[in-house]
């Protein structure tokens, strides 16, 4: 016996067509719904501080702390520029723009720096045999799991005249003054390379690790030197992982705060000390505010860069 | 045939890694190896046959012993100084590159010009018919088309030797057939020696212009395919190529005396004496089968087992010794079945088709 079932009209087509709909609309209703308490959190731990510190970036700052509510540009202003004292004229802040222009600098030269360190280590780790290899991995991470306050004050005892470094020169006959290492540029960038360190080397090593190194073999089968299989073969198959590390220590570095503040010691002003200093001595919140955004847009400018960078890669690597 | 024949030399190579027991790799292997020829090292996983490659290529260093190539010593020459390329199995083709790229890359390692190499990359595209596909990159192309270009990739530079480990190993059935023909091809073409890595002994019959036969680092044997298939030496030859059906004998003078009584007379292959008990080998294909028991026939045995396999119908049969025996018969059109199972045939062997083993 067979049966035959038949669309009877129209009308049957649309109830059906409208019960489907009903369905779908209840279904993104409870979607809604379940994803609430992960969006009031992204709204209250997020956005919405964020959010406050746009509007507090255009108020005008208060005697003592705190903002008065009077919209004004000025603060934006005041990141690149100030006013003469003497003839009101708006001129290139200089104080500022050294502090970005170091930010910069210290945050490049640790980038590179890491690299350098950073990329022979990620290659031993990566050539030892299976076994030993998370031994390594677990070396490089262990400072990380230190706190930072006291790992910098570990390299502050490190660097500081009568350091380690110092008194063993002595102690050895190499020099007779301590060397000034503590409070300068180079104590900020060796301390930043240091805390920064196992972020370059563990992308890095991933990269080195995925390598195939029957590549390698196929490179020297096919006359190449060794030089020329590094240059063809090893750093264009690397290169994710190196932009990975890059970007992971660039953009903390932008925005670091403990490092140069116990080793720069307060002369040396990064990006992040000058922040901090708004909320505090300075008693210029929506000032702070203002350059805490430009810090923002600089990091995004970075990551934009970045991702350009490695998408173009990913396009020829598959 | 003149001294100028050989391509490779390989004498008394050693290769042994030392551990908590020395992994003796290859144990004092010799081996000549013919200019033009397609040359196969075929044996089990683990016989050695992709050491032996690895260091005519370079990547290793024998522990003693020398190879020589065109008389010239490059037992511990690096690859990269060596005018021999390798096809690997797994292709080992450069993921950042194009097919394009890819095959051109040795001719700018040795320092060729653009024209040159462009010109060298189209004719080789042309040589393995992928031209279409020359600025594709290898993950957008089809396991086999990746084999071409490797093989592609290899050829470009015209080395001396081309060597191939297992390069047909991931490819299907059908294709794997068509690629044996292209090599083949390829070979006769470019002139060039192939020295062809294989555990597959029907791969090894059909292209090799000789083969030699592996086991646990030493050569057993090398010759021509049909020599190596008709004459093997031991027992591991002749169970790895083809299938065998061995009995134990006595052998007095010209006859080998089985188990049971029955006296088989044989044509000897080698001068040497051979006498005293020893195990024989007669291929299935080789033996004919007659019903009924004659006294006047070789000897005979009772069918246990029968087989269907499209082309040919293989016979289990019992032996008067108790030995089993397999017997092959190629498949008439006629369906009518010649053989039954519980009859007792003569078997009826050629004086050829003897094989006395060493082992």
């Amino acid at each position: 016996m067979t049966t035959t079932f038949k669309i009877d009209s129209d009308d049957s087509a649309k109830k059906a067509a409208n019960v489907v709909r009903k369905a779908q609309s209840k279904d993104i209703r409870k979607r809604w719904l379940l994803s609430l308490p992960a969006l009031a959190i992204i709204f209250f731990a997020a956005a919405g501080p964020l959010l406050i510190v746009v509007i507090y970036s255009f108020l005008e700052p208060g005697d003592y702390t705190g903002v008065i509510w009077i919209f004004t540009t000025e603060n934006w202003f005041n990141v690149v520029m100030e006013r003469d004292i003497f003839d009101d004229n708006l001129v290139w802040a200089d104080a500022h723009l050294s502090i970005f222009w170091r930010s910069i600098k210290l945050s490049l030269v640790t980038t590179v720096m890491t690299a350098i360190f950073g990329i022979p280590t990620a290659y031993f780790i990566a050539t030892r045999s299976p076994k030993s290899r998370n031994i390594w991995l677990f070396l490089i991470t262990i400072p990380f799991w230190t706190n930072l306050l006291v790992r910098t004050f570990a390299i502050q005892e490190l660097i500081r005249n009568k350091g380690v470094i110092n008194k063993f020169l002595q102690w050895v006959g190499l020099t007779n003054e301590p060397i000034e290492m503590l409070f300068t540029d180079f104590a900020v960038g060796f301390g930043m390379t240091y805390v920064y360190l196992p972020l370059m080397v563990l992308p890095v090593y991933a990269s080195i690790e995925k390598l195939d190194f029957r590549l390698v073999e196929g490179a020297y089968d096919l006359y190449a030197s060794r030089w020329q299989c590094f240059k063809k073969i090893i750093v264009p198959l690397v290169r994710p992982g190196l932009i990975a590390g890059s970007i992971l220590v660039f953009i903390p570095c932008l925005g670091a705060y403990v490092t140069p503040r116990i080793l720069g010691g307060g002369h040396q002003l990064m990006f992040g000390n000058l922040i901090a200093l708004q909320f505090g001595q300075g008693k210029n919140w929506p000032l702070g505010a203002a350059l805490s955004l430009t810090l923002m847009i600089l990091v995004m400018i970075a990551l934009i860069y970045f991702v350009k960078v490695t998408s173009s890669d990913e396009k020829k690597n598959v | 045939m003149t001294n100028n024949d050989e391509a490779i030399e390989i004498t008394n190579v050693l290769k042994v890694y030392k551990g908590d027991t020395d992994v003796y790799a290859l144990n004092d292997v010799s081996l000549m190896i013919k200019k033009n020829e397609f040359f196969t090292l075929l044996g089990p996983s683990g016989c050695g046959k992709t050491t032996l490659l690895r260091l005519i290529a370079g990547f290793e260093h024998p522990t003693s012993g020398t190879i020589l190539l065109n008389k010239e010593d490059i037992s511990l020459l690096p690859p990269n100084k060596r005018p021999v390329n390798t096809v690997f199995q797994s292709y080992a083709l450069f993921p950042h590159m194009t097919v394009g790229g890819n095959i051109a890359f040795g001719l700018e390692m040795l320092g060729w010009s653009k024209s040159e190499v462009t010109t060298a990359v189209d004719e080789m595209l042309e040589l393995v018919k992928m031209q279409d596909l020359k600025n594709r990159r290898p993950a957008e192309i089809s396991g086999g088309q990746q084999q071409r270009v490797a093989l592609a990739r290899a050829l470009a530079p015209k080395p001396q030797v081309l060597l191939l480990d297992e390069p047909l190993s991931a490819l299907d059935l059908k294709l794997r057939k068509q690629m044996q023909i292209e090599l083949k091809r390829l070979q006769s073409e470019t002139g060039i020696t192939f020295v062809f890595v294989t555990h597959d002994q029907e791969e090894a019959l059909t292209m090799s212009d000789r083969i030699a036969v592996m086991n646990e680092g030493k050569i057993l044997q090398y010759g021509n395919p049909k020599e190596i298939y008709h004459h093997p030496e031991n027992k591991f030859v002749a169970n790895f190529i083809g299938d065998s059906n061995f009995l134990s004998a006595n052998i007095e003078n010209e006859n080998a005396i089985l188990s049971d009584g029955t006296i088989l007379k044989f044509k000897k292959h080698h001068d040497n004496k051979v006498s005293g008990k020893k195990t024989i080998l007669i291929r299935p294909e080789h033996v004919h089968m007659e019903k009924g028991k004659d006294t006047k026939s070789s000897f005979s045995g009772k069918i246990v087992n029968i087989v269907y396999f499209g082309t040919d119908t293989h016979f289990h049969l019992e032996l008067g010794s108790g030995e089993t025996f397999t017997v092959r018969k190629q498949n008439t059109p006629t369906e009518k079945n010649e053989f039954e199972i519980g009859w007792t045939v003569n078997l009826m062997v050629e004086q050829n088709a003897i094989q006395i083993l060493n082992d």
